[in-house]
């Protein structure tokens, strides 16, 4: 992760999680939206939460608290999904982020980011962009496409392994 | 601008080139079929044509040799023979390269455009007996001349050929069948010119002929057509009026102006005669100012313009089908699927509101949407012989090359599918004819010994059947070999060897990945990737694939498609307030399961449903759903490829017009659902793949078995 990049983006948007407060790139966020009915897709790991309905697409939702890690996320009145835009294998998808809650917008100068801490933070390393100040405290900034890159995924579908053997055979 | 002129250049060019490719193979079968010989012909004309117009001079340059060769095919000059096809097959491919601007080195065949010509060149002059026809000389066009597809012009022909005509080989009603197809078209024979019985030399035409055509294909195509005859006759080509005669308002030509027009009549004689009063035609011929010929020539005229006058005031637009990019298409059937999606919330509203005004609204729009549906999909679907072409091709090429003859029968071109579905069909086919090929029919000297007929057959069919279109590939070669299939299978661990299989079972080894029994691999097959690839895009067209054979007797492999990708009829179920959707097409019936009809059955999956035994899955248990099953459940009874499974679920919703929604890259790997759907209250449903599910647990059962 080179400092070069991280300087093209200034505006982040922040959720928490937890405790933890994230944030991410507003040029991967396309909207929020509150916690909706979400169908969950049978035999799939706990934290890909299902599908919604975004204006007639069939989004995928995943729970941001299990995937670092963390408990389920319950529904309260915070409750957001988070519509990001990710390039998966160099294609755009369109992927829902269930947070506790959003917070704000707001700008973050180049040298107000540092480069992410290589332990310590209870997060894959490259998940994490860099580290923002702001107000004394960090905010992690989130690499969002190597979250929900397609090495992230392999290791979600490698969970129906026992299913995906059977119909091999067939 | 010019880039999509070009664009549509290439589209319609591509077009040609299948339609080439067809009336060649066709050619070969009745190699003295004028009208074939035509549309080779045509279709390099075009070609050619329009490639000179949109920058494709190479095109143009290469075509226009071998269509030279074509002209004296269609003069009888040349022999079709195999020879002459396979040149021009190699010839098509190399326009197609050039059309998709291929750089010549990569060309298929190997073969460059100058040697193409040169064996052209080479078979031409071993036919050389005739006297060689006038180079044609319409490669240099006068400036200005008028392109093709431009407006639509009358012309105004007269063909008089020569006495000596019929020495040189041509016969002139060739030529004027050609202008026929050039458009509306009328001829009328002037026999004024033929002799008295006792002078009339037979070798001779006496007749000539006045022609009145209306064309949008400029006057260089009709010019093209007298090109080899032009020194030898009388041509006179005339726009009328320059600009169709199509001017509203303007009133029809008097008889005696367009005879006086083509210098039949003087106007002074014209005058005179109109003096009296009476029928001019009649006057004139009377008056032996003209013959009655020519009359009826001028009469036919004036008809002719005054139908394509009635023609064009009736419909401003010269096209009855419009060409639409294929995306624009998409779009609308997306829409369509919305709407779709949104109506099935109104019903679903009104219903709940009880208000007799909405729900006959809604009740409308329903009937309105469905028959919008219908038509959507339906201008999406192509007739399956659009591929079927190709494959003729493939199995002249193939079997020449392993030396074997193989007939290709094609039945059931019409049925139509839709264009996705057609699209991604092409290549499993490509596979499963090759595989025909190559493993199933055998050499000649073979099946000579086995009494079979030295000509292969591969049958190629396609019918309805239901909301499925069956394709079917039938040879009648030797039939898959049942254990030689099981030994390997044993061999690579796919099976346990006292498993008991039956035949159909065996038969799907050959779809795992890898899988081969050929000893050695060939240019062909026998890497066993084939029949892999073949697997994987049935199931992405969620279709099912059944292979029946019969040892020396040859292997039916039938394909079941879907007739489209887009909507289907759908049962909508529940299980744990969790919605579920399976395809109508497979339902059979429902029926219900009660706690006591567990318990009678101790423990095992099988319900007795009316004497006969069904065995069911609780698709509870498949998906994991937690949850006390109700009391009383239900069994929803599927029959896919022939066994009956019953899925059992908490209860039964009802129908539902299901728009199929892809799940994405994320739960690609999620095996049981084949999609997701949106129901009236705006959730996301998931469509059951239930022919997969009943696989796994198949699969499952025989492990522990």
């Amino acid at each position: 992760m080179s400092i070069a990049s991280i300087t093209d983006t200034r505006q982040y948007l922040t959720f928490q999680l937890g405790e933890e407060v994230f944030a991410l790139g507003v040029s991967n966020v396309r909207e929020i939206l509150e916690f909706t009915t979400v169908t969950k897709v049978p035999k799939t790991p706990e934290f890909m939460r299902g599908v919604i309905n975004l204006r007639g697409s069939v989004v995928p939702v995943l729970d941001m608290r299990l995937k670092f890690g963390l408990t389920r996320t319950e529904k309260t009145v915070d409750t957001c999904i988070i519509v990001v835009e990710v390039s998966l294998d160099g294609e755009n998808a369109i992927i829902g982020a269930l947070v506790d809650s959003v917070q704000e917008v707001f700008d973050l100068e180049p040298d107000q980011v540092e480069p992410a801490p290589k332990i310590g933070t209870q997060l894959k390393t490259e998940f994490i962009k860099g580290m923002g100040k702001r107000d004394d405290h960090f905010i992690i900034l989130l690499d969002i496409d190597k979250v929900f890159s397609s090495e992230e995924l392999a290791v979600a579908g490698g969970m129906s392994g026992e299913e995906m053997q059977m119909a091999g055979n067939g | 601008m010019m880039d999509t002129h070009k664009a549509a250049y290439q589209e319609e060019a591509r077009e040609l080139l299948v339609e080439l490719e067809s009336a060649l193979l066709d050619l070969e079968g009745s190699p003295d079929d004028q009208e074939l010989i035509g549309r080779v012909f045509r279709a390099m004309h075009t070609i050619k044509g329009s490639g000179a117009m949109f920058g494709f001079d190479d095109i143009a340059a290469f075509t226009h040799q071998i269509e030279t060769v074509y002209d004296r095919v269609r003069q009888g000059e040349i022999p079709v023979t195999k020879e002459l096809i396979n040149l021009t097959l190699t010839a098509k491919d190399i326009i197609k390269g050039m059309l998709d601007e291929i750089p010549q080195g990569e060309a298929p065949e190997g073969l460059t455009p100058s040697e193409v010509v040169d064996a052209f060149k080479r078979l031409v002059a071993k036919d050389e007996a005739v006297t060689p026809p006038k180079p044609p000389s319409f490669a240099a066009q006068p400036e200005g001349a008028s392109p093709p597809h431009s407006k639509t012009v009358t012309y105004r022909i007269r063909f008089a050929p020569e006495k000596e005509i019929f020495l040189g080989g041509t016969n002139p009603i060739m030529l004027l069948n050609e202008l026929h197809s050039l458009g509306e078209c009328r001829t009328v024979a002037q026999t004024d010119r033929i002799p008295l019985l006792e002078e009339i030399n037979p070798e001779y035409c006496y007749t000539y002929w006045d022609i009145i055509l209306t064309t949008d294909q400029g006057i260089d195509a009709i010019k093209d057509v007298f090109i080899f005859v032009e020194d030898q006759c009388d041509l006179k080509i005339e726009a009328i009026d320059g600009q169709t005669g199509v001017e509203s308002g303007e009133d029809d030509k008097r008889l005696g102006e367009i005879l006086v027009e083509k210098g039949d009549v003087s106007r002074e004689d014209l005058q005179k005669t109109l003096e009296e009063k009476k029928p001019i035609g009649e006057m004139l011929i009377n008056k032996g100012l003209t013959t009655p010929g020519k009359v009826e020539s001028a009469l036919v005229e004036q008809e002719h313009l005054r139908s394509i006058k009635e023609k064009a005031k009736a419909k401003d637009e010269p096209a009855a089908s419009i060409r639409v990019p294929a995306d624009k298409l998409d779009i609308l059937v997306n829409l369509v699927g919305e709407l779709v999606t949104v109506q099935a919330r109104l019903s679903q509203t009104a219903s709940l509101l009880h208000d007799p005004k909405v729900v006959s609204i809604a009740e409308e729009v329903e009937r309105l949407t469905g028959e919008l549906r219908d038509n959507t999909l339906n201008i999406r679907m192509l007739p399956i012989g659009t591929i079927f072409g190709r494959f003729k091709r493939l199995v002249r090429d193939l079997s020449q090359e392993l030396g074997k003859e193989i007939e290709l029968i094609t039945e059931g071109a019409e049925t139509e599918l839709d264009k996705t579905v057609l699209e991604r069909l092409n290549d499993p086919l490509v596979h499963l004819i090759r595989n025909s090929i190559d493993h199933g029919i055998e050499a000649p000297h073979i099946r000579e010994a086995y009494y079979k007929p030295k000509m292969g057959t591969i049958r190629l069919s396609a019918a309805h059947s239901g909301a499925y279109v069956n394709v079917r590939i039938q040879d009648d070669g030797n039939g898959l070999d049942r254990e030689a299939i099981l030994a390997k299978a044993i061999e690579k661990g796919l099976v346990s060897p006292n498993a008991d299989l039956t035949d159909k079972e065996v038969y799907n080894f050959i779809f795992a990945p890898g899988f081969s029994t050929a000893e050695k691999v060939t240019s062909v097959s026998g890497r066993g990737v084939g029949m892999d690839v073949v697997r994987k895009a049935i199931d992405s067209l969620r279709a099912s694939i059944d292979i029946t054979s019969e040892k020396g007797k040859g292997t039916v492999v039938t394909i079941k498609l879907p007739l489209t990708l887009a909507i289907v009829q759908g049962l909508l179920v529940n299980i744990e307030n969790n919605c579920f959707v399976l395809p109508l097409s497979i339902v059979e019936e429902c029926v219900e399961l009660t706690r006591e009809d567990i318990k009678q059955s101790h423990g095992r999956n099988l319900a007795h449903i009316r004497g006969e035994l069904v065995p069911y899955i609780r698709l509870r248990k498949e998906f994991a759903i937690p949850g006390e099953q109700p009391d009383i459940e239900q069994i929803v009874v599927t029959n896919s490829n022939g066994d009956r499974i019953g899925l059992v679920v908490d209860s039964v919703i009802g129908e539902h017009q299901t728009v199929i929604k892809n799940l994405g890259k994320f739960y690609k790997d999620v095996k049981n659902i084949s999609g997701a759907t949106i129901l009236g209250d705006g959730t996301v449903a998931l469509i059951v793949d239930v022919e997969k599910i009943t696989k796994s647990v198949e699969l499952a059962d025989k492990a522990f078995g």
